[in-house]
Formats: structure tokens, sequence, C-alpha cells
């Protein structure tokens, strides 16, 4: 009897060690793991979470122009930017602007790669030219077609005139203003939706094309059956990258029009400037950021929700 | 009526490296060709060429007697199976199985027709709905010839199919595959690096290495007599022994690896009068355990695979590893030394400078087919 107690309590006593053991290395592990963690979560709070809460925190507030808290206002900074016919109109814009700039720059990169996709002499020298816009900044671009803009001295205009059109005001005119951003923009995000769409199109086995062509499948046939489906996990990350870009334009508005004409191009982000910084009204600026990043929040969720189900994974 | 004809194919990359040389093939309508070959050797590229997926560099490729070197693949009339199988991921079996046919067109009635009759042949009828990624690989090997089955092309063509499998599912899809052949009487041309798989499948083998063709013949006559060294060594499990020999007048021996004498006939004296740099072969089930026969040597055991059926026993013969094939189960031990059975009548004689058969074993002549 005793004997067999002893037994127990030994192999309860063995027990309770390797669990003890066992803890310590988890805990060891977890803190590993953490320290590998470390610099991102460093960085991600410095400069991104803070901000996050502060923009929220500031969205409740009036504020001095110095941007120190001074009246606790709850919601009216929300109410007030909702009856402003300027906000209402810097939505419209920037929706309009989605609208215009995210379907020509998939349609015309998708295009380019597909093209560049086949296998012909010198197309390193394609790929690198369809590609380049990448390289080049927000303001270098801004700048190159401030001048093809130009009034009179701008190459569009210099073309319309010995086509015997009217000039057109680019960039003053309420009507042609967001489409010649539209235009700028288009340009510049080419070079990433065409690198990103073409590293989709190679990665499709070759086999599958080798597979239809002794099927006797044609040329668009196999583009429909085939590529479409077969790139739709990148078609559907370039459109939501694409998208967030384009509610987040700063730049090119900042050198084109700054908000202007009538406010036509005064899309959101630019409106957050505006307010911010021009008239110091941090508060609301804040409250802007935020309906702005709750929109962005709910495309993307949207998306994931409705266009995830035509997406095949390989 | 040969079915596809090659004459004097050639395959380079930028005029410089030469893939393929000067191939002259004929493949037989209904008949099961084996092309095999170790990985490099080219066969892939040839069957490709065939297939029109790859451009030909020189010479004529006759299908049907027809000239077909200017014809997209899709205008050669033929079916062909892929190593990865190439089925598409997005769409369904029967979508992957339909696939060519919508491309051709094909009225929807004869489509359904057809796609009925395939799917209960290949027992598919269960899985249609399914994905590709939801399928075992023996599944997506059937969809994988399905899909070639279903387009009723008379020629068929096949890339290293059963590569993928594992060792049990590719024995049984091989009978699967040339009872499919045979009942269908397709015209196939197989390629693999597997020897075993182009014994086993072919009413015909190509041996190809380097571009060049080895030996084409029936597998019995590639196993028996084969053509060259590389053969000898590339057809059988295990290869066929091979040993360099010379001959002593004074003793009236052949020594091998200066390890073996063998007593010699007087019937070979003619060949190895003429021959100065000969290398001998004997298949592993040619070295006989001392039962019935009498000794003629001692060997020591360097490795003993007991394989249930047969026994397999190594020697180390000079340089050469040589195994030995025993029907039964023997009680033998590394280290043991065993006497054996090895005559010169069961020698294949190879020239060692050009590796060409000089002649093949009188013994693989007597028992060759036994028929019933």
């Amino acid at each position: 009897m005793s004997m067999s107690n002893a037994v127990v309590r030994t192999t309860e006593l063995k027990q309770l060690d390797f669990e003890q053991i066992k803890k310590k290395q988890r805990t060891k592990s977890f803190l590993k793991g953490m320290m590998f963690l470390l610099p991102s979560i460093v960085l991600f709070s410095i400069f991104l979470f803070y901000p996050l809460l502060r923009t929220i925190y500031l969205s409740f507030f009036l504020t001095d122009a110095k941007g120190v808290t001074t009246v606790f206002v709850g919601f009216d900074n929300f109410i007030n930017m909702f009856s402003s016919p300027i906000f209402i109109q810097s939505i419209q814009s920037t929706f309009l602007f989605v609208l215009y700039t995210v379907p020509v720059t998939i349609i015309i990169s998708l295009f380019l790669a597909v093209i560049a996709n086949e296998k012909l002499k010198g197309i390193g020298f394609f790929r690198t030219i369809y590609s380049s816009t990448m390289g080049i900044s927000v303001a270098a671009a801004s700048v190159f077609w401030l001048y093809l803009f130009h009034p009179t001295i701008g190459m569009l205009n210099v073309i319309l005139g010995t086509l015997g059109f009217e000039n057109i005001g680019w960039l003053t005119d309420p009507t042609w203003a967001l489409i010649a951003v539209s235009v700028t923009t288009i340009w510049m995000n080419i070079g990433f939706t065409f690198l990103i769409l073409l590293g989709g199109l190679q990665s499709i086995d070759t086999y599958l094309y080798e597979s239809a062509d002794i099927d006797g499948a044609g040329y668009f046939y196999k583009l429909r059956r085939i590529t479409i489906p077969m790139l739709s996990p990148t078609l559907f990350f370039v459109v939501t990258v694409t998208i967030i870009n384009a509610f987040q334009t700063f730049g090119q508005i900042d050198i084109l029009t700054q908000g202007g004409p009538q406010n036509t191009t005064n899309l959101i982000v630019y409106s957050i400037y505006r307010e911010a910084f021009v008239n110091y009204q941090f508060g609301s600026a804040s409250a802007q950021a935020v309906v702005l990043f709750i929109i962005i929040l709910l495309m993307t969720l949207l998306q994931f929700k409705f266009g995830e189900r035509k997406v095949h994974y390989q | 009526m040969s079915q596809v004809e090659l004459v004097g194919i050639s395959k380079s990359y930028d005029k410089q490296k030469s893939v393929l040389n000067e191939i002259d093939l004929s493949i037989e309508e209904g008949e099961f060709f084996v092309l095999v070959g170790p990985s490099g050797s080219g066969k892939s590229t040839l069957l490709r060429m065939i297939a029109g997926l790859e451009e030909i560099t020189g010479g004529t490729l006759k299908i049907n007697s027809n000239v077909v070197n200017h014809l997209p693949p899709k205008d050669r009339n033929l079916s062909m199976v892929f190593q990865n199988y190439a089925l598409y991921p997005h769409l369904s079996v029967e979508q992957n199985i339909l696939f060519g046919l919508n491309a051709k067109k094909v009225d929807k009635k004869e489509q359904r027709k057809r796609l009925v009759e395939t799917a209960q042949m290949m027992g598919l009828d269960e899985l249609l709905k399914r994905k590709p990624k939801e399928l075992s690989g023996g599944q997506r090997q059937r969809v994988a010839l399905a899909r070639s089955v279903v387009s009723e092309a008379p020629l068929c063509l096949m890339d290293e199919p059963l590569s993928n499998l594992d060792a049990k599912l590719r024995a049984h899809m091989r009978v699967e595959i040339r009872r499919l052949q045979k009942r269908l009487g397709l015209t196939m041309v197989y390629v693999t690096h597997d020897q075993v798989e182009a014994m086993t499948m072919g009413d015909r083998i190509m041996v190809l290495n380097d571009g060049k063709i080895q030996q084409v013949g029936k597998p019995i006559t590639l196993y028996n007599e084969p053509a060259n060294l590389f053969v000898a060594s590339f057809i059988g499990s295990p290869k066929m022994n091979l040993g360099k020999a010379v001959y002593k007048p004074d003793l009236r021996q052949l020594m091998i690896e200066e390890k073996l004498a063998i007593d010699v006939d007087s019937t070979y004296l003619d060949i190895l009068s003429i021959h100065k740099n000969l290398t001998i072969g004997i298949r592993a089930e040619h070295i006989f355990p001392c039962v019935d026969e009498k000794q003629t040597h001692q060997l020591e055991v360097v490795n003993v695979e007991h394989l249930g059926n047969e026994t397999s026993i190594a020697f180390d013969i000079g340089l050469e590893l040589w195994t030995a094939k025993w029907p039964g189960q023997w009680d033998i031990n590394v280290g043991d030394s065993v006497p054996v059975h090895i005559t010169m009548e069961n020698f294949c004689f190879f020239d060692t400078k050009t590796g060409e058969l000089i002649r093949s074993a009188n013994v693989g002549r007597k028992q060759e087919v036994a028929a019933i």
C-alpha cells in the first residue's frame, strides 16, 4: 500500500516538474517573440497608433492655432462638417476622382501588362518604359504636367490649336480641372499597377497556355478563361491599393490646382490639410480625417466581402 | 500505316547548342511508343516538337503523311497530358474536361454526350463539380487523361504523366493508361525517364541520350540485345553488370577487371582475336548460384537485399559492383564467400572504345519469349 503510494507521489512530482519546465519554456519563447516584434511595435505606436488615437481625440474638441484643445464640443465638429456645402462638395469630388482614376488606371495597366508579357525581342525596353513612372516623384510629375497643361505654351493646348480647336483652361476651368488632375494621377499610377500586374501575369503557369494551345483555344478565349481568372488575386490587390491611394491623393492637387477652381479639385485630404494648416482648425480637420478613415475602411471591407468571391487563389 | 514520321529532326538553341541530332523515326498507328532517356537527353523537347509547342530547327515532321512543321498545335489533331497535369485551378472538373470542346465550339449536346461517356470511363462521375485542389493526385491524373480522351484526337502525347504519383498509384495508373490506349486504339507517344515504365508499357521503345537515338525496338530486344553500353546500363533493373575484359591467349582465359578468370570456349576465339578492347556485360539473373551447375568462381558478398521472392547479392569485381539475382530466399550474410556459376555464353560483348555491341548473349536468344 505504502509502496504504491510512494510510486504515485513520485510520478505526480515528475508530472508537476515537467509542466513547470514547459511553462517556463513558453514564457521564454513568448519573450523572445516580443523582442523580435518590439521594433515594429515601437515604430507603429509612435507613428501610427498614437496619431490615430490623438486624431480621434482631437475631433471632439475645438483648438487654438497651436493645436491645443480648448473646448470639448462632442460631435459638433462632425455635425458642422456634414452641413458645410464645401465639405459635401469635397466628398463628391473625391468619389468622382476615384471613379475617374481607378478603372482607367487598371484597364490601361492591364492592357500594357498583357502586351508587355509577350516574348518579343527588346520587350525589356518597353517594360522599363511602362514601369518608369514608378520612379518619378509626385512633385516632379506634377511640375511636368503643369507645363503640359499650361494655357498658352503647354503642349496639350498647342496640339489642340494646330488641330483647330479652342484652347482649354485645363487647370482653371471647373469642368476640366478634376479631369486634368485625374489624367496626371492615372499617368503616375500606371507604373506601379503595371509592374504588379506584369508580375502576376508572369507567375501564371505556362503549361496552362500550352495545354490550351493544343486544345485549340484562341487568343481572346485564353485571355478570358485563363489569364483574367488566374490574375484575379493580383487584380484584387491592385484595385484595393489603387482605391486607397486615390482617396489619399494630395501632392498633385497641391502643386497643380491648390483645390481650385471653385473647390472642384478640393479632395478630402487636401481639404483636411487646408482646414488644419491654413485655417488652423485642428478639431474639424481631425474630424474630417476620422471620416476619411471610416470611408476607406468601409470601402475596403466591402471589397473584401463582394470582390473576394470572384478571386481564385491557387 | 505510320501515323507520325520524323525525318532528320534536329533542334538547337541560338544556332549553337544542339539538343537533338538528326532523329529519324516512324511511329505506327495504334502503337504505344515510349521515349526514354535520362534527364536532359532531349526526350521532352522531341515530344513538344511533335506537339507544336517547340519550334523545329531542322528536318520534317509528318503526321498522317502530311507535313505539319508549319502548323500550330491546334491543327495537328492531337491531345497532350502534361507532367503537372496543367489543370485549370479556377475551373471545376467538368469545365476542365470541356475546356477544349468549348474552345473549338463543339455542339453543346455533343459536349454533354462526350462528357458523360468520358467521366464514366475514367470513374469521375462523382467528382465533376469539384475543383482540382479538392482532388487527390490520382484523381487529378485521371482528369488530365479525361481531358485528352474527350478530344477524341487519334494521337495522344504524354510527358512523364506518372512522375508526380507515389509508387503504388504509379503502378496502378500504368495499367490503366495501357488499357485505355488499347481500348480506344490511340497512337501514344509517351515520354518517361523511368525505364521500368518504358519496359512495362511500351510496344516499342526509343532510348535517347544526349540528343541521339541509342536504340529503337521492342522492350525484350532492348533487354537482350542492347545496342551499346548506354542501353545496357540504362535498361533493366538492376542494370547489366559490366566489366573490362582482357584475353590471355597463353592461358586461354578471359580476365575480367583483372579479377575474374573465365575459361574461353573455342567458338569465341574469333571475337577475341579481332577485338582487343572489350567490355563484357552480364545480366544479374545470369550469375547463377551453384545448385545444379558446377562452381566456376568463389566471390565475397558485399551486400544482400532480401526481397522475399528473390534475393539480390552484390559482389566487388575490381572497381565494378556486380549484382546477382537469385530466385527464392537465401540465407547469406555480408562477408560470406559464395560459390557462383558464370560462363561466357551469358556475356554480351561490347567494344570499349565505341561502346557498340559486338555480340549479344547466347542465352538471351535461347530463352527469348517463352511461348505458351
